[in-house]
């Protein structure tokens, strides 16, 4: 079971958060139909460092980021919505 | 045969115990395997695919062959345990597996029936093409009877599993001299520390080996003192009988406890997180692959050493050593001190070394370096062995083979650590040529490996690295050289054998693997699935490596070209009990009740379950059947009055300056214009236009929305919102509250409810509220948020209250209600009422590819909006026209009931659906059945015929009308 660093908790396990997604996804406000198709489905899924948001669903209720590697499952940073993810 | 003394049994406590129904005794201290073997018992099982007769191979968790099922009783028979792990206790009953009729004549083995069945790759090639067609009319039949291990319990378990979490700053695994003087050193170094040892005590090889010295003191002096130093260490947690199965990330351990405490406490899960681990878990022997190498009595050499030294019991009178490795000298005279006869040394190596080879001689025992065996002699047991010379190939020449008397034959092919937990924690291994062994190479986590299992097989190395290890410090091994004939060299003379076992508990021999190499398999992962090779219950613990050697033999390459399969959890079988602990049963999954769910239950309700739900189905009376009861509860909500407890609706407060501009954004209704005292229903979709989830917005005040949700969606959908709020539109000032348990909601529905509810209601001006209206009052006294809302097409109200006082404001409804007729209804009433009214069930009419328009819903889409979620979705191709399908009524022709799910055919004999019926219900009220169905332009074909699949008869004929099928006008809603 993954401990997982909450930016506003700190580490809990990981049955307390909610997978959200792929990270730093902009929602266009205007798009042709490839683009909108793009931006629902076309997702990255690196084998390597993710970037991909979580949500501690069961502890404070916030959404943040974290940089995951796919393959080794460290995560390497979490860090709040809007903040640039670190090096 | 006992010994009269010595060995680390009770002889004071003698047990008695029954195998195969044949009552027999053993010590306190014994495992099953070493008082079997006591009482002269070689012969344990039939073996999986070819029923023959196997004996003891091992003393330890790497025991393949000996696997019997255990009998407490009903619930608590479990098959395939190793003999070698079982603890011997009173009253104990054990059975062999895969023998009919018996564990001496085995009729399969007997006519020899298996044997030519199963080549490697048997079931690939029996399923490709036409053998597919004889899979299940004759193989399949034929095989379950014959092969296989043990049977499944049959009634639930009885017994109970705990579960423990644990912190330490070092955990040890394994209780062998490597790991005691780890976690000895790690105490001392003032951690908390936890050692586990998978065996009864701790020792491991030392107490197999009482002879020995360390550190200058005989070996159980040695234990007995720092056993003692371990269990009086206020810093160190002991847990013997505790397997490690897992390794996880972030030094995250999985350990299973066995208990078998009398209060029915049978096993302990730990889940340890610890900052260092030392693994200390030991090295297995190799087997030897040579022809009939899986008689009864072909032993591992330092098995039988442990079944004399640890349990007092000869494993055989007369042994023959066949060695590859020096380590089988050391455990061969140690029997024959015992009293074995040592009959003969074959050595697989042209020249042992010479200090050993000098010791042969000088005890009277015949060397034979160079030699191998070319075959065994013998039934169920062992009574000879054909000692060969190995011609220039490595191969046993047979035409001078010489026949050797023997009972006992000891294997001694070297020694393979036992790295799996190693590579659980994702370090990769590393192939040590000097030591013919995959060993640890780097980690990626915070541990260390001592002993035997990182390649320190002399005990003086494995304790300065285990003392290191628990310190936390480096330790550089002396530099090794190994005069042992290498796996590959063994496995290369071996090849042509015949029946030379490489995995003993599935029958692989290594022909077998040959085979598939000749078939073109060279990648190890995929020989391993089509031989089927290291995937038995044992993981390939015993024959791993040998697997891996005769494959890299047989296709002439070095064996660490091929590489190392990968070990995953568990290292051991692990009971499902122990995994599940708690939560089972009642406790399975949390379940929800709402709050009239105890006046309910007293009521006689029938309860379904909705999501995480328990639910009142229905109020049937006494003698009334359910769908009686459905027709009765139907008619008084149509009639007069019924109430229902719908407090499981997901309920949403939305606060703020923003929260109007925010609820806009997200559903697709104009809500801008949504006044105070107003409700709309109200949907919201997901980005790609599909409906996510349906509800009520009610607007309490300019900056106070009372939102609801259906019932399985309000987690999802609150999840759903704040994401829009956190992260979207993070500038908006609003808040998001879940209140779906702090309000109890009684629908109060039917012509009559205006009536019911009028004397209670204070605050309120009943008759003026609309219908869609909301107000906040006092309902009994209690106050309230009183929505005139109707899910049924009837007038009606919903009520909430606190829900603590939901039984006060259900006691004052009905009292209230009697003389108008107020009849408690369930969630069957509420379905069959909403389909008479065309009303949908999200989830259940929309499945996640349906539009608002599809269901006839498109006027809730606020035309003028700039945007919402879902509305760049709704403007794909393809989103809109008249061929997607759409909501219909279905009216069956005659009295059928169509099945929700059936899919529906433009004609009897078509092929091709163009929709399926999404709810159908029996409508007392109407008197017909009724359904609703997703089809295919279904809105431009009313008056049209379709079919509709059934499962046991000819797709029957229904027509398509409109999806509203009572008041169609509306006028009783507004009445």
């Amino acid at each position: 079971m993954l401990l997982i660093r909450c930016p506003w908790c700190g580490e809990r396990p990981e049955i307390e958060f909610r997978h959200a997604g792929e990270a730093h996804l902009a929602r266009p406000a205007a798009a042709t139909d490839a683009e909108w198709a793009a931006y629902l489905y076309e997702r990255a899924n690196p084998r390597g460092w993710a970037r991909e948001r979580w949500r501690h669903a069961h502890g404070c209720g916030r959404f943040f980021n974290a940089r995951r590697h796919t393959l080794t499952d460290c995560i390497a940073a979490t860090y709040a919505p809007g903040e640039e993810p670190p090096p | 045969m006992r010994l009269p003394e010595g060995g680390r049994i009770d002889r004071s406590q003698p047990l008695r115990f029954t195998f195969d129904g044949r009552a027999y005794r053993g010590f306190a201290g014994d495992t099953l395997a070493s008082a079997l073997l006591a009482n002269g018992i070689t012969l344990f099982g039939r073996s999986f695919k070819y029923h023959r007769p196997r004996g003891l191979l091992a003393a330890g968790a790497e025991e393949p062959n000996a696997l019997v099922e255990l009998d407490r009783g009903p619930g608590r028979r479990e098959p395939n345990i190793p003999a070698t792990l079982v603890p011997l206790e009173e009253g104990l009953v054990a059975r062999s597996q895969n023998r009919w009729p018996s564990l001496r004549a085995d009729l399969a083995s007997v006519a020899g029936l298996a044997a030519p069945l199963l080549p490697a790759g048997f079931y690939y090639k029996t399923f490709i093409g036409p053998g597919r067609e004889a899979w299940h009319r004759r193989w399949e039949p034929l095989i379950r009877r014959m092969a296989g291990l043990g049977r499944a319990p049959a009634a639930p378990d009885p017994d109970h599993y705990a579960n423990r979490f644990a912190h330490c700053e070092v955990l040890v695994v394994g209780a062998g001299p490597a790991g005691i003087a780890a976690a000895l050193a790690a105490a001392e170094a003032g951690g908390r520390v936890i050692l586990c040892e998978a065996g009864t005590e701790p020792g491991g090889q030392l107490l197999a080996t009482p002879e020995a010295m360390v550190e200058g003191q005989p070996a159980s002096d040695w234990l007995a003192a720092r056993v003692a130093a371990i269990r009086a260490h206020p810093r160190i947690r002991l847990l013997t009988r505790t397997t490690t199965f897992h390794y996880g990330l972030q030094n995250y351990l999985c350990l299973a406890e066995a208990l078998d405490r009398p209060d029915g406490l049978r096993e302990r899960l730990w889940q340890v997180r610890t900052a260092r681990v030392v693994l200390a878990t030991g090295a297995y022997e190799r087997p030897i692959p040579f022809a009939g190498n899986d008689r009864p009595g072909v032993m591992l050499a330092e098995a039988a050493r442990a079944y004399a030294g640890r349990w007092a019991v000869l494993p055989g009178r007369r042994a023959v050593l066949l060695a590859a490795h020096d380590s089988g000298y050391a455990a061969a005279f140690a029997l024959a001190d015992r009293g074995v006869g040592l009959a003969a040394i074959l050595d697989l190596r042209a020249t042992p070394p010479p200090d050993l080879a000098a010791q042969a001689p000088a005890r009277g025992i015949r060397l034979l370096a160079g030699h191998g065996v070319a075959g065994t002699r013998g039934g169920t047991r062992l009574t000879g062995v054909l000692a060969a010379p190995l011609r220039a190939d490595g191969v046993p020449d047979a035409t001078r083979a010489e026949a050797i008397p023997c009972d006992l034959l000891l294997m001694a092919g070297g020694w393979t650590p036992d790295i799996q937990l190693f590579s659980q924690s994702r370090g990769r291994a590393r192939w040590d040529a000097a030591l013919d062994a995959f060993l640890p190479g780097e980690s990626v986590q915070d541990l260390a490996c001592a002993g035997a299992c990182n390649g320190s097989l002399d005990l003086a190395e494995a304790l300065a690295e285990g003392a290191a290890a628990g310190r936390g410090e480096a330790w550089a091994p002396p530099p090794r050289r190994s005069t042992a004939l290498p796996a590959r060299a063994i496995a290369a003379g071996a090849l042509g054998a015949r029946k030379a076992f490489v995995d003993f508990q599935n029958d692989v021999t290594t022909a077998d693997i040959a085979l598939a190499v000749r078939e073109g398999f060279r990648s190890i992962e995929h020989v391993k699935r089509y031989t089927t090779t290291g995937m038995a219950t044992d993981q390939g613990k015993a024959g791993g490596l040998m697997g891996l050697a005769v494959a890299a033999a047989a296709q002439g390459v070095d064996l660490p070209e091929l590489g190392l399969t990968t070990f995953r959890p568990p290292t051991m079988p692990v009971n499902f009990g122990t995994l599940a602990g708690r939560h089972r049963g009642p406790l399975f999954e949390p379940l929800r009740t709402a709050p009239l769910h105890g006046w309910a239950g007293a009521r006689g309700a029938e309860f379904e379950p909705v999501g995480p739900w328990l639910r009142a189905r229905a109020f049937p009376r006494t003698g009334e059947s359910a769908e009686a009861a459905v027709a009765r509860e139907c008619r008084a909500v149509r009639e007069a009055a019924g109430l229902l407890d719908a407090s499981t609706l997901g309920k949403i407060e939305v606060v703020g300056p923003d929260a109007a501009e925010f609820l806009e954004r997200c559903y697709v209704n104009a809500l801008h214009r949504l006044q105070p005292g107003r409700c709309r229903y109200a949907l919201l979709l997901r980005e790609d236009g599909f409906l996510y989830d349906d509800g009520v917005i009610a607007r309490l005040a300019p900056d106070r929305f009372h939102v609801t949700t259906t019932t399985g969606g309000a987690a999802r959908v609150l999840h759903l919102l704040e994401d829009y709020r956190q992260t979207e539109w993070p500038d908006l000032q609003v808040w998001l509250t879940s209140t779906t348990e702090h309000w109890a909601v009684l629908a109060v529905q039917g012509p009559a409810s205006r009536a019911v509810l009028a004397p209670l209601v204070e605050g309120i001006d009943l008759a003026a509220l609309p219908h869609m209206g909301v107000a906040e009052g006092r309902v009994a006294g209690i106050p309230a948020r009183l929505f005139r809302l109707s899910f049924t097409g009837e007038l009606g109200y919903e009520v909430n209250v606190t829900a603590g006082q939901a039984e006060a404001l259900r006691a004052a409804l009905f009292e209230a209600g009697a003389p108008h007729g107020l009849t408690p209804y369930g969630t069957e009433a509420m379905h069959v009422l909403r389909a008479e009214k065309g009303y949908v069930i999200v989830g259940q009419d929309s499945d996640g590819t349906v539009t608002p328009d599809d269901l006839g819903l498109g006027w809730c889409i606020g035309r003028a909006k700039r945007d919402f979620i879902g509305k760049r979705g709704l403007e794909r191709a393809g989103m809109q026209g008249p061929g997607r399908r759409q909501l219909v009524g279905l009216a069956p022709d005659g009295d059928w009931l169509p099945e929700e799910g059936a899919q529906l055919l433009p004609a009897a004999e078509a092929r091709a659906a163009e929709g399926h019926v999404t709810s159908a219900y029996r409508s007392a009220w109407l008197g017909r059945p009724i359904a609703l169905g997703l089809l295919a332009g279904g809105r431009g074909r009313m008056g049209e015929r379709v079919f509709a699949t059934r499962r046991d008869g000819t797709p029957a004929p229904l027509r398509i009308v409109p999806p509203v099928f009572h008041d169609p006008e509306g006028k009783r809603l507004h009445g």
